[in-house]
Parts: structure tokens; C-alpha cells; sequence
């Protein structure tokens, strides 16, 4: 029987394994190109772009993050980020469990106000969206960004909490209440950890998604280079470059900023994909 | 009492997430139509309102028509490059190994691959751009004109040439975007019950047929969301062509998309009223897309 045949080899899986590995190359050579260049000197980087670098140099990476401010633009992103997927969590959460659970006048109204949220490019709000942070006083500020980060992370979260929320049984929290715990500490102490795998995928699915924002920030941060996180750092150190030619300055930046995101996503690939790809498929 | 206990609960949970959000999308989004009437420049106090001049003038922007022709090359493309390299990955990772014991068996080494063909996709697309504004240099120095050389091929302009520039960047959506619709087909395939393949193994039926007459039918559904996924992609682009195209400026227009265009207009040329009508004609043609692939790909579903 089949079943009890040795895997034979043929040309097909040989195939197979050609066409992966081309691909694999395809997305590994650029990134070590990148790193490998870190390392070069300005005129090994203008030679031969497949030579290795002559010497182990490490100085472009102390421009970098010096003179270049990749350590202040991390810094800056990993304080937005932090504070943005945290707010976002909280109150996407707590938004999502009310209209998932209790039943009130306006429930499904303000649903689908929540949900209509994703159905618009955030182009088409761009300008007047700069014109509200403007008049409130929050151009250029961190506090600016890290609201309207919530504010536009909102209707996913919301969106996919509700329906896990839906999932999870009556009968728990019901008896909570019976033993006397008020409706905030229920969510707080019942609910939330019963609906933590929801919850860590969309934080996952919140945390990437604003570490790569570009255009909210270029278009909110323009003014204070200081407060610039790393995305609108990088394309602008890219543009100094040519410029100040301190290209093993510009590698190092980009390799900064490619490491740690890779480090993460080596430990926590398995919840990084299945978060990404249930949230895609909600 | 209990009732009003509920309701200030409701309340107290709903009030600031409504709040923030009304301020920073809803009214931003109800001002851009608004705005999309109005000939405001962003800065004088004075709003006039000129009707539909704006959308008039949309009609005979060269730009827009050009942005126009270039959503609508990646439209074609960008999905059915990306979904056809993608299936036919996750294929390999899958269910190339062949048939053994109770199911199918992806090559050896699947893990591995599967990691790191979804790298890309956690990178930052304005880090992406950067990263390939090395690769496509236009000199000799470029990594691909490099690699190229070696073959003895002349230097290659990937983002100077107007006839090669949109094509580069669709190549870098690409390359970023497989890794997801890998991961994306490889759930759907493993959702799949393991006897059709050992039935149909047993028949005699290869690979190449167990492809096309069980896994692709039963991947439907995926596959229509992961397309109108590219589709709506292929109407974004913005941190890309910004940072590849953005400062070299856009050969011939070769690389003129609308959010570009968006963001040049309101915040360069301080006509936020026509920028406006562009968000919205945007907002149009997403939706009108997402409506289209729906109804037009609607059929009988597959019962598993």
C-alpha cells in the first residue's frame, strides 16, 4: 500500500524545492545586501555591489544612531506605539464589549458607525484631518498622534473584539454579577482574561500597524524633526544621504531599524501570521 | 436602580472611544465632503463654496486620468501576480511533497520557508522603499544592475525609465505581499479534509490534478478575499511610490498615483478643496471595486 511506500524522490519535489528556495533568496539577499553594507565603505558600497565588506566597520553604526537620530526616532516610535496599541486596546475593548453584550437603545446604530470606519481611504479625511489636530492644538505633538492612532485603530478593533466577544459564554459572567461584582470589574476581571487570544491577536495586529505607519505621522509630525518617528526618519535619512554621502550611514540606519522588528517576529512569528491572517479574514 | 446602574455603565464604557473617534475620523471624513464643494485653501478664513467645479475639473486633470491609468495597471496585476505566486507557493509548501499515509505532505523544509517568505510583510513599507531605492540605483552600482552586470547586461534605469517605473514598484508590492497570501492559502488548504486527497490519490490523480480539481475549488472564498485585499492595495501605494518615486519625481508621470497626488495637493500646493474631490472620487472607485469583485465573484459555495 501506498502508505507503507518509503517518500520517493522526483523531479517534481526537486522542482518544488528550486522554486521556494529562488523566492526565499529573492526576499533574504536584499536584507543582507543592506546589513552587509552597514559595514562597507563608501567606495566598497560603489564597487562591486556583491563584494563583501573589507573590514568589520561599526562607526557608520554610531552615526547612525547619533548623528542621524535613529536612537531619538526609535525612542519616539516605541512611546507612540506603546501608548497608541495600549489606548487602542482599552478603549477598542471596552467599546466592543458593550455593543457585543447589553442590549440598549442605539446599539446597532453605533456599531456600524464604528464599522462605516473601514470602508474610507484614510486619504480622503488627510486634509481636514490635519486641520482638526491643528485647531486643537496637538500639530507636532506625540499626545496628537498617539489619538488619532487610536482614533483610526479603532473600527478594526472594535469590529473584530465584538464578534469575539459574541463567542464567549453567558453563563460566567452571569454568575460574576449574582456574586455581587459591578459590570466594570466583571469586564475587567472575567471577561478580558477569557477573551485574551482575541485580544493578543488584534494587539499584534494594532502594534505592527502603527510601528510602520508613515503617512500619519508625515503628514501630523512635519514640523518638529525632534518628535519624528522612525518611518519619516528613515525615508528622510535616505534623502540625506545622497546629499552628505554617508551611504554605510544610511545601511546602518535601515539595518537598526530591520533587526529588532525581525527579533520579534522570529519569537513570535507563529501569533504574528495567524493574528495578521484571521484579522484579514474576519 | 439596577437599570440606571446598566445604563451609566454603557455609558461610561462608550463615551471617550466615540469621542475620539467622531473627532479624528468621522468629522474629518464628513468635512472632506464638505471641503470637496469648496475652493479652500487650507488657510484664509473665508470658505467658498463652487459646487461641483472641482469633480468638472477632475474630468479634465491630465494627472488624474494619468493616476487613473496607473491604478488601473496595478488593479490588473498587482492581484494576479501576487495570487498566482502565491498559490502556487503555498502549493509547494503544502501539499508538493505528495501523497503519504492519511494525507498530504508539503516539501521538507515548509516551516522555514513559510517564516521567511512572511518577513517582509512586518517590515515598514517606508523602510521597504528605502531598502529598494539600493537595489534599483539606476548606475552600475545598483544591486540589480550589479547582479545584472555580472551577466554582462548594461545598466538598467528600474525607476527612471517611464516604461519600466510603475512595473519596479508593482514588483516591490509584490515582493512584499506574497508572504501573507502564502500564509493566507495555507490555512485555507489545511481547512481542507485530508480524505479528498487520499481518495483522489488513490485514483491516480497527480499533483498537478489535485490542484486543480480539489484545492483551488475548495480555496475559493480565500482567494476572493485575498483579491480584493490586492485590489484595494492597488489603490493605496502611497509610502512606496513616496519614497522610491516621490523625490526623483515621478518619471513622465509613469508613477502618478492618487494618493500621492492627494497629499501633493493638499499640503504642497495648498488646494485642500480639490484635494478633497480627489479623496472622494478615491472613496468612489475603492468602493465601487469592492462591490464589483463581490457580486461578480458570488457563486454557489463549495459545502465541505
Amino acid at each position: 500500500m501506498a502508505r507503507n511506500r518509503p517518500p520517493r524522490p522526483s523531479v517534481l519535489a526537486g522542482l518544488s524545492h528550486i522554486a521556494l528556495a529562488v523566492w526565499a533568496l529573492l526576499i533574504i539577499l536584499p536584507l543582507l545586501w543592506t546589513f552587509l553594507a552597514s559595514f562597507k565603505s563608501n567606495t566598497e558600497i560603489f564597487g562591486d555591489p556583491l563584494q563583501l565588506p573589507g573590514a568589520l566597520r561599526l562607526d557608520s553604526w554610531g552615526r547612525a544612531w547619533d548623528k542621524a537620530h535613529v536612537g531619538r526616532y526609535m525612542l519616539n516610535t516605541v512611546i507612540v506605539v506603546f501608548f497608541g496599541t495600549a489606548g487602542t486596546m482599552l478603549f477598542g475593548s471596552m467599546a466592543a464589549y458593550v455593543l457585543a453584550r447589553y442590549q440598549f437603545i442605539g446599539n446597532k446604530l453605533i456599531y456600524y458607525y464604528f464599522v462605516a470606519g473601514l470602508a474610507f481611504p484614510v486619504f480622503l479625511a488627510l486634509g481636514p484631518l490635519f486641520f482638526v489636530v491643528k485647531q486643537l492644538g496637538l500639530l507636532d505633538s506625540h499626545v496628537g498622534l498617539i489619538l488619532v492612532y487610536i482614533a483610526y485603530s479603532l473600527p478594526f478593533t472594535v469590529f473584530f473584539l465584538a464578534a469575539f466577544f459574541r463567542t464567549l459564554p453567558e453563563t460566567v459572567a452571569e454568575a460574576a454579577m449574582i456574586d455581587g461584582a459591578s459590570h466594570t470589574r466583571t469586564f475587567f476581571q472575567i471577561m478580558v482574561p477569557m477573551a485574551r487570544p482575541g485580544l493578543i491577536s488584534i494587539t499584534i495586529f494594532n502594534v505592527l500597524g502603527q510601528w510602520n505607519q508613515y503617512l500619519l505621522p508625515l503628514v501630523l509630525l512635519a514640523g518638529d524633526p525632534n518628535k519624528w518617528v522612525l518611518t519619516q526618519g528613515i525615508a528622510k535619512i535616505s534623502t540625506l544621504a545622497g546629499y552628505e554621502a554617508d551611504w554605510p550611514g544610511l545601511f546602518a540606519a535601515l539595518s537598526m531599524t530591520i533587526l529588532p522588528v525581525m527579533v520579534v517576529y522570529i519569537i513570535f512569528q507563529r501569533q504574528i501570521q495567524s493574528g495578521l491572517s484571521s484579522g484579514a479574514l474576519k | 436602580m439596577e437599570r440606571l446602574r446598566k445604563y451609566g455603565f454603557v455609558a461610561g464604557f462608550l463615551v471617550v472611544p466615540i469621542t475620539l473617534y467622531s473627532v479624528f475620523v468621522i468629522s474629518p471624513y464628513i468635512q472632506a465632503f464638505q471641503l470637496s464643494l469648496t475652493s479652500w485653501n487650507g488657510y484664509s478664513s473665508i470658505v467658498r463654496y463652487v459646487g461641483l467645479d472641482n469633480f468638472g475639473r477632475l474630468f479634465d486633470d491630465e494627472v488624474f486620468w494619468q493616476a487613473l491609468r496607473n491604478h488601473g495597471i496595478m488593479l490588473l496585476v498587482l492581484p494576479i501576480v501576487t495570487i498566482v505566486i502565491a498559490l502556487f507557493l503555498s502549493f509547494l509548501l503544502n501539499l508538493g511533497g505528495g501523497p503519504r499515509g492519511a494525507g498530504m505532505r508539503g516539501v521538507w523544509g515548509s516551516k522555514f520557508y513559510r517564516v521567511v517568505f512572511f518577513f517582509p510583510q512586518v517590515l515598514a513599507v517606508a523602510v521597504v522603499g528605502v531598502l529598494f531605492q539600493a537595489v534599483y540605483r539606476p548606475d552600475a552600482d545598483g544591486v540589480l544592475n550589479g547582479v545584472l552586470a555580472v551577466f554582462g547586461a548594461a545598466p538598467v534605469g528600474w525607476l527612471t525609465e517611464p516604461s519600466l517605473a510603475l512595473w519596479s514598484i508593482i514588483a516591490v508590492m509584490v515582493w512584499q505581499g506574497v508572504g501573507f497570501y502564502v500564509v493566507l492559502f495555507s490555512a485555507g488548504m489545511a481547512a481542507i479534509p485530508k480524505d479528498y486527497f487520499e481518495a483522489a490519490a488513490l485514483d491516480g490523480a497527480g499533483r498537478v490534478r489535485l490542484f486543480f480539481s480539489i484545492t483551488l475549488p475548495l480555496l475559493r472564498d480565500t482567494v476572493q478575499v485575498g483579491w480584493i485585499y490586492l485590489g484595494i492595495a492597488a489603490f493605496d501605494g502611497f509610502a512606496l511610490v513616496q519614497v522610491l518615486a516621490g523625490d526623483k519625481g515621478e518619471p513622465d508621470g509613469a508613477t502618478t498615483i492618487l494618493p500621492v497626488t492627494i497629499y501633493k495637493t493638499a499640503f504642497a500646493y495648498n488646494k485642500v478643496g480639490y484635494a478633497s474631490a480627489m479623496g472622494v472620487a478615491l472613496f468612489f472607485l475603492t468602493v465601487t471595486f469592492a462591490v464589483l469583485t463581490l457580486r461578480t465573484t458570488r457563486r454557489e459555495r463549495v459545502e465541505l
